[in-house]
């Protein structure tokens, strides 16, 4: 969540969802899970009633890269790999907007994986939703550092032979505060885990499972919807860890045993053997922000936001008084 | 102030005006320590001084050295043989022995340094015992010290042996020391007056130390006490930086860039964030990001990092973005010299990024400069909503001098045409505040309305892709061209608009024999070679550029039209700049001096390779001078 805005302008009406599609439309294949993303960034921001100009959803290079152009909101489509660090530099100056960023899994985890590291360090207040279909979609279907080892959909020319990125792992090892999983097609579940993390005070992911229909003829819509075995029945492919009474929420960040045993499960969660997917919140702590632990270190900070901070006068001049600067250098 | 030349002012004076001492060792011994002990006496003595330092790319143990002249005119640049050098170690004595005057001294401890191990050692320098260790001994018995503790006093000791011959008074050292130890370290003046004590009687005992040749003459008409600055190029920047409202600087630790990023962390009273990314791609994109958010912005790198911010800027220019990029040069390719001084980016800074984009890139000359174009960076970034380049080098970066207090008045901020939602429309209803802003909107100077997030009404989108007015993907050619060529038009006023001065500046008289053409740091040495070149009845001026891209072609070729004989002086191997002008113009420069050892350029090699060219007319000339 944003800190508390400074704006003078509030919402004078409800914002509906349907005002937060921009004017330009999807040019997405049929059946594409980034429709099922869309709309629900779009539930999720209208259900929040966050005021789209305090909204600022960086993408970055791909299909998914699009995303930022079709919501009613501050946007910017960046480069492959660097959303996360435009993300983080907006997000540094103006603590005071809601910073969301997209990307699909070659995007974030593969050329992008350097920032992906280091923003969960940073725990800067902010949300990145990683679309995650295994593929390189508009390259025509190159193999995304999530596609499991031996697979092989129809773009490969051979079985690939590459260990795949367990998202989660690295994630819970860099210092993500939310590590939470939903699926495309499940836009209940979606909207609802976006909104969490975009609420929840720190750097939160968001990995979205996700068919692509034209180059992923493994992971496709009937695959996820298909029933698997699991301890003897039959049981939904995709399943709410809920509703078996699995909490990945730290009640007490302070509480190093609790830390560890919440981590412990969630890991066993993330290397879970069953063939299928547990959605939902597999991790979540509260802990300082970098904008709080800033504050520790630069006191003119603590009540004021580096882009609130005053340089210049009504006429333009400049107001920075330099004389401690000098007084050092002065013989 | 009209420069003399130092032999009509010695002659004036009747004794030495200018010195140039040095000292060197291991790294990290103190060699830095002591040079800035000397840099402060001789500025409290009320000379100018100018100091040269040169370092390895390592922590401790290979040999740096620190080169500082003290002058009673204003210096910016540094001469080549010295006339003392101070040792700790043998390597210090053998490698630079053979750099010192006729006449000169050389203090050593003969512990360590056997005098006939020093190869080209002019028989006539005069060589000074220091005993180091014996005079630590004796002050850690007085005091009631651990000698182990006392012996960073060898700084101490050196530079007060130093001052002894050179005739400056004690005096000056304990005002040194009074403004290097102030508040709670005030003890340690105490401290270290004893060992100058000792150290400065030490020589006394040689009968001959006031007939020494290069005595320094008491400074004729000081400036007064505390009226000057002693700094360097990085600080300089810095400074600027936080005049000019900049508030996010970002970067990834390299040489000699991070040395600006260090002062700026140690300065936390200005609320700028000081931020180490994971690497140069997250520095120059977080100054993507925020500085769309309004917030000024830059990173500082040096050669490597900038190269890997290549797409960054491109990104920058494709949606008008004021970003600021430092690229405090250094020796390249590759990792290079990475503690040496070379101009060799600039060919590079005005093509980086694949495609077209207009891009600014200017360079400083001096310390001034270099606040000047810190400072002015932000509102040419925000002005022509483009990224702007900024090459220092190391020679700027690390090199310290005494300089006049910088101009402060009559500055002013340039946020250039912003967006302002109060004034622009009402937002009575939610569609209105949630509206589309034509962000790239088409106009005559190139330069739209930038709305900024948090702004009701202001929604626009950026992409890397060409884009319509109000940011979404585009392929169609008509808008292709509208859009490139408004982004190019933005060029055409800066131009039009930066004063000439900040583009390029004639220094030195218009009759000249000779003009020299130079950029960045290699001002000093010309500017300082000037007037002694015109007592050798050599009139020389010198064109120096700041602004490389766009170029400013109208004036540069009326000033080189209008030469006599045109040389161009540079710290690389091709004369980028030099290549630069005729490729703008078609005027090529005939005489080039290079210089690519990774040493700056000095006074005496200017002097000498000028006088060369004239009396020769040589085409090329490689200089060489330095350790």
């Amino acid at each position: 969540m944003a800190t508390s805005a400074p704006s003078p302008h509030t919402l004078s009406a409800p914002l509906k969802a349907s005002q937060l599609k921009s004017d330009k439309h999807p040019d997405w294949c049929v059946g594409c899970g980034d429709f099922g993303i869309t709309n629900a960034v779009q539930q999720a921001l209208a259900s929040m009633q966050l005021p789209p100009w305090e909204v600022y959803f960086f993408t970055g290079v791909g299909c998914s890269g699009k995303t930022s152009h079709y919501v009613q909101a501050y946007g910017a489509h960046t480069l492959h790999g660097r959303s996360l660090a435009f993300a983080s530099g907006a997000k540094l100056a103006n603590p005071h907007l809601t910073v969301l960023v997209a990307g699909g899994d070659g995007d974030g985890y593969g050329i992008g994986a350097g920032h992906f590291v280091h923003a969960g360090r940073r725990n800067l207040d902010m949300t990145y939703i990683v679309f995650d279909n295994e593929v390189y979609g508009l390259t025509k279907g190159q193999a995304a550092p999530t596609l499991p080892m031996g697979d092989q959909p129809k773009s490969l020319a051979a079985p690939h032979i590459t260990q795949p990125i367990n998202p989660f792992a690295l994630a819970l090892t860099c210092g993500y505060t939310f590590i939470a999983r939903s699926y495309a097609y499940d836009a209940k579940h979606l909207k609802a885990t976006i909104q969490k993390a975009i609420e929840h005070k720190g750097m939160a992911l968001i990995d979205v499972l996700q068919p692509c229909p034209t180059y992923n003829d493994l992971r496709t819509k009937e695959f996820f919807a298909e029933e698997v075995s699991f301890e003897g029945t039959k049981v939904p492919r995709v399943y709410y860890m809920e509703d078996e009474g699995y909490n990945g929420v730290v009640s007490n960040p302070h509480d190093a045993d609790e830390v560890n045993a919440k981590r412990k499960e969630a890991f066993d969660k993330i290397y879970s053997q069953e063939e299928r997917t547990g959605l939902g919140v597999y991790y979540q702590v509260e802990l300082p922000t970098y904008h709080e632990l800033l504050k520790q270190n630069m006191p003119v900070l603590r009540d004021c936001a580096p882009i609130d901070l005053q340089y210049y006068d009504a006429d333009m001049n400049p107001t920075t008084d330099l004389t401690s600067g000098w007084s050092a250098l002065i013989v | 102030m009209t420069a003399m030349a130092p032999d009509a002012l010695k002659a004036a004076i009747g004794a030495q005006t200018e010195v140039n001492w040095m000292i060197g060792g291991p790294q990290g011994t103190g060699v830095d320590s002591s040079a800035t002990l000397f840099l402060r006496t001789a500025a409290a003595a009320g000379y100018y001084v100018f100091g040269k330092r040169e370092y390895h790319s390592n922590i401790k143990g290979k040999h740096s050295y620190f080169n500082v002249r003290a002058s009673h005119q204003y210096i910016r640049s540094s001469v080549d043989p010295i006339d003392m050098l101070a040792t700790f170690d043998k390597e210090t004595a053998t490698t630079h022995g053979h750099e010192i005057l006729k006449n000169g001294a050389l203090i050593y401890d003969p512990k360590v340094v056997k005098l006939e191990d020093i190869e080209g050692l002019d028989p006539s320098v005069k060589t000074y015992v220091l005993d180091y260790d014996g005079m630590i001994k004796d002050m850690a018995e007085e005091t009631g010290s651990n000698p182990m503790k006392l012996t960073i006093m060898k700084n101490t000791l050196a530079v007060a042996a130093s001052m002894a011959l050179y005739g400056v008074p004690l005096e000056a050292m304990e005002r040194a020391f009074i403004g290097l130890f102030p508040g709670k370290k005030a003890k340690l003046v105490e401290l270290n007056m004893l060992g100058a004590k000792k150290a400065y009687a030490a020589m006394q005992q040689y009968a001959d130390v006031n007939d020494f040749e290069y005595r320094l003459a008491p400074m004729v008409n000081a400036p007064k006490e505390n009226s000057r600055l002693l700094m360097n190029g990085a600080t300089a920047s810095g400074l600027g930086k936080l005049k000019a409202g900049c508030r996010l600087v970002t970067y990834y630790s390299i040489t000699p860039a991070v040395d600006e990023c260090i002062y700026l962390e140690g300065r936390p009273e200005y609320g700028m964030v000081v931020m180490q990314c994971e690497d140069e791609l997250s520095a120059m994109n977080m100054v993507n990001g925020a500085a769309t958010t309004g917030m000024r912005a830059a990173t500082a790198t040096s050669g490597p990092g900038f190269c890997l911010m290549a797409e960054g800027i491109g990104w920058a220019g494709m949606n008008e973005v004021p970003a600021v990029i430092f690229n405090y040069q250094r020796g390249g390719p590759s990792t290079g010299l990475p503690t040496r001084s070379e101009q060799a980016d600039l060919m590079f800074a005005v093509n980086i990024g694949h495609g077209e984009f207009p891009r600014v890139v200017i360079a400083p000359g001096d310390m001034q400069e270099c606040f000047e174009d810190s400072f002015d960076c932000f509102n040419i970034a925000e002005r022509y909503q483009t990224p702007v380049m900024v090459l220092p080098d190391k020679v700027l970066a690390n090199n310290t001098q005494t300089i006049d207090f910088f101009n402060e008045v009559g500055l002013k901020i340039d946020r250039g045409n912003l967006f302002t939602p109060t004034t622009d429309k009402p937002f009575e209803n939610v569609d209105a505040a949630i509206a589309t802003h034509t962000r790239f909107e088409v106009t005559e100077n190139g330069q739209s309305r930038r709305s900024l997030p948090g702004q009701p009404g202001g929604i626009h989108w950026l992409t890397g892709d060409e884009h319509t007015t109000i940011g979404h993907i585009t392929e169609d050619p008509a808008i292709r061209m509208a859009q490139h060529e408004k982004r190019y038009r933005k060029m055409e006023y800066l131009l039009k608009e930066l004063p000439q001065d900040r583009q390029f500046k004639l220094y030195g008289p218009a009759d000249a024999d000779i003009t020299v053409v130079a950029w960045g740091a290699t001002k000093g040495p010309v500017l300082d070679a000037m007037p002694l070149l015109e007592a050798q009845g050599i009139k020389v001026n010198m064109l120096h550029v700041r602004l490389f891209s766009p170029f400013p072609t109208d004036g540069v070729e009326k000033i080189l039209k209008a030469s006599k004989k045109l040389v161009s002086i540079e710290m690389n191997m091709t004369s980028q700049l030099a290549r630069l002008i005729r490729m703008e113009l078609g005027i090529l420069i005939p005489h080039k001096v290079v210089k690519y050892t990774g040493r700056p350029i000095s006074q005496t090699e200017v002097i000498s390779s000028l006088t060369d060219i004239q009396k020769n007319g040589t085409e090329r000339i490689v200089l060489t001078y330095g350790h």
